[in-house]
């Protein structure tokens, strides 16, 4: 799993690439909370998934964790391009309402 | 109709192992990318419940032992660790034991819904068994009309 970003005015692109489960998702906790508070000024947080070939319900758990330390510093988290087998799961638990996508 | 069983320590990094050797296991039956997807993302939850539920972290085997039949592959996924003391709560959607840990307790709810059957035996102390089949003859079953 892999982590990189970008700033573009309010936003925070965050790219992810891999695959996203138990095993991968301790590291990036750590990393993206990192990044979170080194950018805590800014409006939003676009997490864009396009890099992710798998997630089950451990990366939802670890975008819903993303979500609450986003919102304590009152920005805002979107979601992009999530393959088919992500957006099925993210619709599926109901993050989309919490973390729309774009 | 084809067996084969995997039995591996409940260490996170043996999750991509367990969920791409069942899905190529399950390539003979012809399963589309959709349907491939749904069984990985169902194992890699059974897999993650053994590893933080039933060993809570600890080291113990889990076994995956995967048949065939017809269009349909069938996967078991246990352990030997905790069990569930309530299966029936353990089901509910978002219900989970360690709200700390960023658990979405989407799990079970992931697998009853990607799998066409799907059914849990657990004792407490005693360990875990889920049970699952997919079958991929329903595509083609809904093609026929």
């Amino acid at each position: 799993m892999t982590m990189h970003f970008r700033r573009k005015g309010e936003n925070l692109y965050i790219y992810l690439s891999g695959e996203l489960d138990e095993n991968s998702v301790g590291g990036l906790r750590t990393d993206a909370d990192r990044l979170i508070d080194e950018n805590a000024g800014l409006s939003r947080a676009v997490f864009n998934l396009a890099g992710v070939k798998f997630m089950d319900s451990t990366g939802i758990g670890f975008l819903m964790g993303r979500y609450k330390k986003l919102k304590a510093y009152g920005m805002g988290m979107y979601l992009e391009n999530p393959d088919a087998g992500a957006d099925k799961i993210l619709a599926l638990s109901g993050v989309y309402t919490l973390m729309p996508k774009v | 109709m084809n067996e084969m069983c995997l039995k591996f320590l409940s260490r996170s990094e043996n999750e991509i192992f367990a969920r791409n050797a069942v899905a190529a296991f399950a390539l003979p039956l012809n399963p589309s990318l959709s349907e491939l997807s749904d069984v990985k993302t169902a194992v890699s939850e059974a897999v993650t419940n053994c590893i933080v539920h039933g060993y809570r972290g600890g080291e113990g085997w889990i076994t995956v032992a995967c048949r065939t039949e017809g269009s349909k592959l069938y996967i078991e996924v246990s352990d030997e660790g905790r069990g569930i003391e309530n299966v029936e709560e353990a089901l509910a959607p978002f219900y989970t034991t360690l709200p700390d840990e960023e658990r979405s307790g989407m799990g079970f709810t992931i697998m009853q819904t990607f799998m066409t059957e799907f059914s849990v035996a657990s004792k407490a102390g005693e360990g875990t068994k889920v049970t699952m089949c997919k079958d991929f003859g329903e595509r083609a079953e809904i093609n026929a009309g």
